[in-house]
């Protein structure tokens, strides 16, 4: 683990640590009550989610198209990434809304579209770890699908009816709010720095054994 | 005779009585699983308390995050240690 990534380690942990006390601290939401506290969790896990996917993406095509191989190292973590933050936020989405809107679930454009993101790199990582040689090609085909799939996920709530609350919301929420909601986001985004570089290192530990064996091989 | 009378008011019966069940049944549909209830109708038993769900969400989050970083970490540890012994190895 690097210098850098035990700092950014300790200060996300320490962030989050305190965080349950600032959340305290933020004003009840009128309608939702103290349930509505699970957004500072579960807003921030959802955009690192839509952002790992991203960054998943755009490497996948760097690899395929641009043919740099280290950037396949850096869509496989990104792909980890995904399927972390993305269990993060379909637990604490539905547990926001069955008290909120009185279900778990509903088969709307957003929560749907979410769950298929997550299946998608699901898919990728199992198709990683059991595709044997071709996979890295395959997969990087899939995470360039999850890319286009994000933002139709981001624009879902604007332009279907959903009980999803809108892109509007967070520009509007007041300071007591928007506070503590930014800092849980800045731990979450200090966290999910220092795994994703974690991972990418694992990945390139991994060539280099690959090497070694062959190297011994050859000898 | 007796029994066309009997017939009769049996008719006129049913046809009092049909229409009016019909109209009940269409007035007062049989709730089912999936119609919407307002939230501060759900009867008690029904109902979760909100720091419950918090409290998982929050529990659940700090599973996987905690998890994670133990996985993450012990496999980076057991790659290093791969990595010295083959290149002890090689030498």
């Amino acid at each position: 683990m690097s210098r850098l990534n035990q700092i950014e380690l300790a200060l996300a942990g320490m962030m989050l640590g305190v965080s349950p006390w600032i959340i305290d601290a933020a004003p009840y939401e009128s309608t939702m009550g103290l349930v509505q506290k699970i957004f500072y969790y579960h807003m921030p896990a959802a955009w690192l989610f839509l952002l790992a996917a991203l960054v998943a993406g755009v490497a996948s095509g760097m690899f395929l198209f641009g043919k740099k191989k280290d950037a396949d190292g850096w869509a496989l973590a990104a792909a980890e990434m995904a399927v972390v933050f993305g269990i993060i936020t379909l637990v604490t989405g539905p547990l926001w809304a069955r008290k909120a809107w009185g279900i778990w679930w509903v088969w709307d454009a957003r929560l749907t579209s979410s769950l298929i993101l997550w299946m998608i790199f699901v898919a990728y990582l199992l198709l990683r770890r059991y595709g044997g040689p071709g996979s890295d090609k395959l997969g990087a085909g899939m995470a360039l699908f999850g890319l286009a799939n994000v933002p139709f996920i981001f624009v879902s709530v604007n332009v279907w009816r959903t009980l999803h609350p809108q892109t509007s919301v967070v520009p509007t929420l007041p300071v007591q709010m928007g506070g503590p909601l930014w800092f849980c986001l800045t731990a979450f985004l200090l966290l999910f720095l220092a795994l994703m570089s974690m991972r990418a290192r694992l990945e390139r530990q991994r060539v280099r054994i690959e090497n070694l064996y062959l190297a011994e091989d050859e000898a | 005779m007796r029994f066309c009378r009997v017939l009769f008011v049996t008719a006129v019966l049913a046809a009092g009585v049909m229409p009016s069940a019909a109209s009940e049944a269409l007035a007062q549909p049989k709730p089912s699983a999936d119609e919407f209830v307002p939230l501060d109708e759900v009867p008690p038993e029904e109902q979760i308390p909100a720091i419950n769900l918090v409290a998982a969400a929050y529990g659940f989050v700090w599973i996987v995050v905690v998890g994670y970083v133990w996985s993450l970490g012990k496999r980076l540890q057991q790659a290093e240690s791969e990595i010295a012994a083959l290149e002890r190895k090689a030498r």
